[in-house]
């Protein structure tokens, strides 16, 4: 195993199910014998505020927070927040964001603008940008809650271990579970994993650290 | 449930700090475990509560949470206590006593400081307790350590006869890394002696104790010159060495992997001679500690003035790496590296809201209809939320329990301009049990003219909903006795024609009530009893929706603050020789709805309707 760390920075708001995500990629990496740290927040982040998790794996990890500027990658759930957090991407790192606006009360009382363009803002920086509607996936497979395995299949190609490491640790929770679910689990890791592929296009894979 | 709790001897896991403080506390064969909930203390008993052969509890407040622990500790038993760090201010009253008293079974009280204030009201520096309270400070950095050193404390506690501080920051509590768990250690309680006379505090008998508090100080530093919890982590690049403790050591090692490096994890007293060696081994030594200079002024006073500290680090916040690696570069004369790629963006502020249907929003959006004539002392919980957007209906906020203390004084001390004024004051059920029933007692026999309104939503809310006094349950969700709001209100001598139970769902109602009771003088108590919507008393109802056609856009029920309630169009209306209106017409998330009806009253037109249950697709 070689001494480099993986910084991976999930982001969303409260209750779209960042820590959740963020908890599935430390046990994989832990299954692969990683070291492991993870960042929480909570007390008043919960109540619908910005929501972020750091994930950091390799063979020793000291900090447990990701230092602006060397995520590897950025899985934003919701798009303005992943323009809010893409700074912390190191040069090359990848956003895969879910397109989805969620719009506060502070937006929607007309105090603040919702960005017109998340994504062309990021872009405009020299961001790469992987951008697509997990929810339009979650909504076609019949439960909105399977965003979380969509947008955890999207980035599957990016990690330091093969996708179906990061599948198997998803659908191995559902069979413990909830083993109703563990077939679309599957389908939604796949399509995610897809869509992420359609949006890269024929451009390299990036893989962290690989 | 924490996977730590079934966990087999060397298993290795994922866990929190505060989970593996858990599991170090059962290990350590702790019998009586108390707190009361704060971020980031709250899950340290929550867990603890998981393991079998152990009493633990949500005591009403941290001091009671202290003496619980000081009683069992007085009885040989192990005891623990949890608490965040303004918890401390709390408790010190018995802590400053106990620290000269000692300990039969070993007392470890673990306090958590909220460094970078993710969820507090302040950002102070526990350290300090134990330099004030003559006990030792233990600093574990992650997780394992936190495990390692909750039972390193207990047998240090027994060993010198002192109660331990166990110093967590944000950083430890809720960081999850991999810990190595062991052993149980089986131990029995000794029981209460009663021919011993050393737990009363008689002048006499301090005094007696005052010069072993002393020596024991003193047998401290030399254990902690000689501790293993205080070691020296070599490197190469010797230009600058560092002194760090807590979190701060990983964001040193993260940032300078080459850098020697002395970390503190036993840091008080502070092993003066240790660091003294180290210094000679580096050109220049820097201390990071967050957040005071607590280990800086203490070297500078022991002659090594040649250090540096807090004259190029923040004296708040977390120091991580993009903070200290362009200090430490600029300390050595160079540039430092560029920090980002990509730019920082701000694309709106996403601040913490109230849940759809929370019962609060019914008391502030009332209060904010009534602004103009109130002013309004607050206190410590998701209530606190109440002084932003869109109700503006809060003016204080400074400690637990403090809103009705502030009432009387603000009542006390009148103004022309505010003589006419009602003085209102607003606290949740756990903050009233917590520290609030004595500031209702001053307002009643100082004859206060105060209308206090305690919003009890059956829960401690802002932790994440934790049983109290008053919700009928204990901390492992058993049947427990539960307090009568308005019959302890009784008998603290608010006039029982003063004490109003209202629904907060129902606007007019409340409006109503809340508007006579401000008129009239004289102390009283408006209790709100619908439950957190998140707990397990909350039933959710049949939402709601706007009827297009029906709204005319006054934006009444936006005030209400409900983020299931967005603005779909808006219009602006020119009037001749008058300021325009912004005419908000308004749609409803059935998905979040709960069916509440707290917009409903608000709307004048009747343009919301119950709406059929939204199955999600």
């Amino acid at each position: 195993m070689s001494d480099i760390i993986t910084n991976i920075l999930v982001c969303g708001t409260g209750g779209q199910g960042v820590m959740t995500a963020a908890e599935i990629l430390a046990q994989t990496a832990i299954a692969k014998g990683y070291d492991v740290k993870k960042s929480e927040v909570a007390g008043m982040a919960q109540r619908g505020g910005v929501v972020t998790s750091h994930v950091r794996f390799g063979s020793k990890v000291w900090s447990p927070v990701i230092t602006p500027g060397t995520a590897d990658i950025l899985v934003a759930f919701e798009v303005a927040e992943g323009a809010r957090w893409a700074d912390m991407l190191r040069p090359g790192g990848v956003a895969m964001v879910n397109t989805i606006r969620l719009t506060p009360p502070v937006v929607s009382a007309g105090l603040f603008k919702y960005p017109e363009d998340p994504v062309a803002t990021m872009r405009a920086a020299g961001v790469t940008v992987y951008d697509f509607d997990a929810g339009a996936i979650a909504r076609s497979l019949g439960d909105l809650r399977l965003i979380n395995t969509v947008m955890l299949g999207a980035i599957a190609d990016y990690l330091p271990f093969p996708a179906e490491d990061l599948e198997e640790q998803i659908l191995g929770r559902f069979r413990a579970r909830k083993p109703a679910m563990v077939e679309v689990n599957q389908k939604a890791f796949e399509q995610g994993r897809t869509a992420a592929r359609e949006r890269a296009g024929g451009s390299q894979k990036l893989a962290a650290n690989q | 449930m924490s996977a730590a709790v079934q966990a087999k001897a060397a298993s290795r896991l994922l866990l929190s700090g505060n989970e593996a403080i858990a599991r170090g506390v059962w290990e350590a064969g702790v019998k009586v475990a108390a707190a009361y909930p704060g971020t980031p203390s709250t899950e340290m008993l929550e867990n603890i509560a998981l393991y079998p052969d152990l009493y633990a509890e949500w005591s009403v407040n941290e001091k009671v949470s202290l003496e619980v622990a000081i009683g069992a500790s007085m009885s040989g038993a192990r005891a623990f206590c949890a608490m965040k760090h303004v918890g401390m201010n709390v408790a010190s009253d018995a802590f400053m006593t106990q620290t000269l008293a000692g300990v039969v079974g070993g007392l470890v009280v673990a306090v958590a400081d909220d460094v970078g204030l993710s969820s507090s009201q302040n950002e102070q520096d526990t350290r300090f307790w134990g330099r004030f309270a003559h006990v030792p400070v233990l600093e574990p950095a992650d997780s394992q350590e936190a495990y390692d050193m909750v039972k390193a404390a207990f047998d240090l506690s027994e060993q010198y006869n002192t109660p331990v501080i166990l110093r967590l920051t944000t950083r430890v509590c809720h960081v999850k890394a991999m810990v190595t768990v062991g052993e149980k250690d089986e131990r029995a309680i000794k029981g209460f002696d009663i021919t011993q006379k050393r737990w009363v505090m008689t002048p006499n008998n301090a005094k007696v104790l005052l010069p072993k508090q002393i020596a024991r100080e003193d047998e401290l530093r030399k254990a902690s010159e000689a501790s293993g919890l205080n070691l020296v982590d070599n490197g190469s690049d010797t230009r600058v060495g560092f002194v760090t403790s807590g979190p701060a050591f990983m964001h040193v090692r993260e940032s300078f992997p080459d850098a020697p490096v002395l970390k503190l994890g036993f840091s008080y007293p502070l092993p003066v001679e240790a660091i003294k060696a180290f210094r000679a081994t580096v050109d220049a030594l820097v201390v990071v500690e967050e957040t005071e200079p607590l280990i800086e002024n203490e070297l500078k006073a022991a002659g090594l003035s040649d250090i540096h500290g807090k004259d190029i680090l923040p004296r708040l916040g977390e120091l991580t790496p993009n903070v200290l690696i362009p200090a430490i570069y600029r300390l050595r004369g160079e540039e430092p590296p560029p920090a980002t790629t990509y730019p920082k963006y701000e694309p709106f502020p996403r601040p913490p809201t109230m849940c759809p249907a929370c019962p609060h929003m019914g008391v502030y959006y009332t209060l904010s209809r009534l602004r103009k004539r109130v002013q309004i002392s607050g206190d410590i919980g998701c209530y606190t939320l109440g002084a932003g957007h869109p109700w503006n209906a809060l003016d204080t906020t400074i400690s637990m329990g403090a809103s009705m203390g502030i009432a009387l004084g603000m009542d006390k001390a009148r103004s022309e301009e505010t003589k006419d004024k009602a003085v209102v004051s607003v606290i949740g059920d756990s903050t009233f049990l917590h520290m609030g029933m004595q500031g209702l007692l001053d307002i009643v026999y100082n004859r206060g003219n105060v209308t206090t309104l305690i919003l009890d939503n059956r829960t401690t809310g802002m932790t994440g909903g934790q049983h109290h006094a008053g919700t009928g349950k204990d901390l492992n969700g058993q049947e427990a006795p539960r307090v009568d709001f308005a019959t302890l209100c009784t008998a603290l001598g608010v006039s029982p024609e003063r004490i109003h139970k209202v629904d907060p769902y129902k606007l007019p109602v409340l409006f109503k009530l809340i508007r006579q009771e401000i008129e009239i003088d004289g102390p009283s108590v408006i209790i709100t009893d619908r439950p957190c919507v998140l707990s397990e008393f909350y039933g959710k109802l049949t939402p709601y929706r706007v009827v297009d056609d029906k709204c005319t856009g006054c934006g009444n029920c936006i005030n209400v603050g409900c983020p299931a309630i967005s603005v779909s169009k808006t219009e602006v209306v020119k009037r001749d020789g008058a300021p325009d209106i912004v005419k908000k017409y308004t749609t409803i998330d059935t998905a979040m709805c709960t069916g509440c009806h707290m917009c409903v009253e608000s709307c004048g037109p009747k343009a919301i309707l119950p709406a059929q249950p939204v199955a999600v697709e």
